[in-house]
């Protein structure tokens, strides 16, 4: 009785679900990377990560800002992990406003590891008004603030085609497949060997989406890799002590006539 | 109760419970004599206590490291994510465990209902969970409004102003919640405060709604009254709780994948986007356990009326052991009312499916047809069924086979073996 119930919960719920394609038909779905980070135990690829950094560096970050990231996470554990030499280039490549001195003024040095990364506007007001009006998100956890995380943000970035006909588009206006809305502001900023990288990776657009992608998906979980180490090792404890406490129970419950 | 006075056996023992008989209470909570066919539906309770644990410490330490203030709380949660150690973990454990925490409730919730748990003697027991889950509902939603996103402001937003809908003074209630003149800095900072301050109460309510447990003892699947202690008992330690460790172990595995591998599934990915009073999300959600109350406030084209009605979904609840008016507690011996409360689980699920869909077209035809039966089925269906309802004979104890017909094995143990 109870089983026959439960199947009629299942297959109404089924049901249910199967219902939801008639409300989102007007967007496309994302092209799904197998990227590896994804699983169970899916860790970034590191010299994706290198070369991601190269490219927010020469291409995004002239107008996003990735305001939560410090030059020190760059070689953390889990993420592109440079060296520290090259933490500390990188970080002093870029002239950083710091004060007040000991006069009550403000005065610029070369970056250290410590500081965050350097954003390109002062404030969301300049960044927005030097972008015909569209703010260019921060970056730092974009991945996760986007429904379809990598593989949406990765579509949008080789998504762009001319507009179907009956399709106008304002100036500053680009049209984009996988964009939501298909109306973009940012312009398609990545074209084949727009960035020499330094491990002589051909630079193509899939292979510049791909590692920009993977860049930010670290730079909005820079613990992925140790969130799935821990979780394997605390899932596999937790089953033993289950098994255990299993035994014990059954052992507990076999003075009385009770089945557990 | 029928338990025997205790007596410490050491003398610095016997000398202190005489002051303060907590040695009394532990070895009443030791031997209290529990049904011994309680299934697993039962060791949820269990479960809510290590939730509500498992908020108030993961809890506290976040907020050692947030920062409530509209300028700094999104940054505040990066912060945690990223510089705190273990930062990541504790709020992810925070997050999902709101998510666990509500899981538990709403199958704690459904197993008294499908067992008449809520019946007499044990309608204040009830009560008192029902208060628990208003507070859980209250904690939850200004949790939900602390990291800052756009699902928190819109959120609060979308709640706040519910309260306009009360004529005459609506509006002026609802500045008075915000402290300002829209969901702003004040708002979040006294969510902040609240959000602190609800959790201890809810421990108070535990204390009082297993307090009133121990009055009757347990209901159980067999829904009768059973002798205490007796041999249709089992003192508590050490059967509950070994059984109660073990299913709390498998729901921490559960838990666990939510935590480690999938930390964002049950939450909206607009809240990783910083507040902003200019810009509306296209869809305002709130968190899937609220999603049924959702669907019942915009089944109503009139405001008011979907925020009386959306109370009156939860306030009905507390009526509920006197709409009842079957004799029979547990649903195993009520074949009409046991159909009837399979049509309203399914029918609660869809309110929370249509809840996260837009208000428009089949999903607000789905929304209406699931509130008005969310209503028929306490109000009529209940009082109508027990009424008329013919109940299967029933055990006359846990051991023993049923009243009539004793040539049948013992229905009891049938019945154990099916739920």
């Amino acid at each position: 009785m109870i089983k026959s119930n439960i199947k009629l919960l299942v297959l109404s719920f089924l049901l249910l679900i199967s219902l939801r394609p008639l409300q989102s038909a007007e967007m496309v779905d994302p092209i799904k990377v197998d990227w590896s980070f994804k699983g169970l135990t899916g860790t970034f690829d590191r010299a994706s990560l290198q070369r991601g950094f190269q490219v927010y560096k020469e291409v995004c970050a002239s107008c996003h800002s990735m305001q939560y990231l410090s030059y020190r996470n760059l070689g953390e554990p889990g993420g592109p992990e440079f060296s520290e030499q090259e933490v500390k280039a990188i970080a002093a490549s870029f002239e950083i406003e710091d004060g007040p001195d000991s006069q009550g003024e403000m005065f610029t040095r070369p970056g250290k590891p410590s500081d965050k990364f350097k954003s390109p506007y002062p404030n969301v007001q300049a960044a927005t008004a030097a972008n015909g009006g569209a703010y260019p998100p921060d970056m730092s956890v974009l991945v996760k603030a986007r429904k379809g995380g990598a593989n949406y943000i990765y579509s949008v970035l080789v998504g762009y085609e001319d507009p179907p006909p009956g399709v106008t588009l304002d100036d500053g206006v680009y049209y984009n497949k996988y964009m939501v809305g298909n109306k973009i502001k940012m312009p398609n900023n990545l074209m084949d060997g727009l960035v020499e990288y330094a491990d002589g990776t051909e630079s193509t657009v899939d292979q510049m989406a791909k590692d920009v992608t993977t860049f930010l998906a670290w730079a909005a979980e820079p613990e992925l890799e140790e969130r799935h180490r821990t979780g394997v090792k605390v899932i596999i404890y937790l089953a033993l002590l289950t098994t255990l406490v299993y035994l014990s129970m059954k052992k507990i419950w076999s003075r009385v006539d009770t089945e557990v | 109760m029928s338990e025997q006075e205790y007596v410490p056996k050491s003398k610095v023992g016997k000398w202190f419970n005489d002051r303060l008989p907590l040695l009394t209470l532990g070895a009443h909570l030791t031997d209290y004599p529990t049904p011994k066919n309680l299934n697993y539906w039962w060791t949820f309770g269990g479960i809510l206590t290590f939730c509500l644990i498992t908020q108030i410490v993961t809890g506290i330490v976040l907020a050692m490291h947030y920062v409530a203030h509209a300028d700094l709380a999104f940054a505040s949660v990066e912060h945690i994510m990223r510089d705190v150690n273990y930062g990541w973990l504790i709020r992810y454990i925070h997050s999902n465990g709101a998510s666990m925490f509500f899981l538990a409730v709403y199958i704690h919730i459904f197993r008294s209902l499908f067992y008449g748990s809520y019946k007499s003697p044990r309608e204040v027991i009830w009560i008192i969970g029902l208060m628990i889950y208003l507070l859980m509902m209250a904690a939850a939603f200004m949790g939900y409004v602390l990291p800052w996103g756009q699902m928190s402001f819109w959120g609060a937003t979308v709640i706040t102003n519910l309260f306009s809908a009360i004529p005459l003074v609506g509006d002026s209630i609802t500045t008075w919640l915000w402290g300002a003149y829209s969901v702003d800095n004040p708002t979040l900072n006294r969510f902040f405060s609240l959000h602190y301050l609800i959790p201890f109460l809810i421990l108070g309510l535990v204390v009082l709604h297993i307090w009133a447990l121990h009055v009757p003892g347990n209901n159980n699947p067999v829904g009768i009254d059973i002798k205490k202690p007796s041999k249709d008992t089992v003192p508590f330690h050490p059967y509950i709780t070994i059984k109660d460790a073990f299913a709390l172990l498998v729901f921490m595995i559960i838990f666990a994948g939510f935590v480690f591998f999938t930390p964002n599934v049950l939450g909206h990915s607009d809240n990783y986007i910083p507040a902003n009073p200019l810009v509306t999300p296209a869809h305002i959600v709130p968190e899937w356990y609220l999603l049924p109350f959702y669907a019942i406030l915009r089944s109503v084209p009139d405001k008011l009326g979907g925020v009386i009605l959306m109370f009156s979904a939860i306030f009905i609840l507390f009526v509920l052991p006197w709409l009842d008016t079957s004799k029979v507690r547990s649903a195993v011996f009520r074949p009409i009312y046991r159909q009837f409360f399979w049509i309203l689980v399914i029918d609660v699920l869809m309110l929370g499916y249509v809840g996260a869909m837009p208000a428009e077209g089949i999903y607000l035809v789905l929304a209406r047809v699931g509130t008005i039966y969310y209503f028929l089925h306490f109000i009529v269906v209940m009082p109508v069924v027990g009424y008329l309802e013919k109940t299967d004979p029933i055990p006359m104890s846990i051991s023993e086979p049923v009243l009539t017909g004793g040539a049948e094995p013992s229905l009891a143990r049938k019945v154990n073996d099916k739920v």
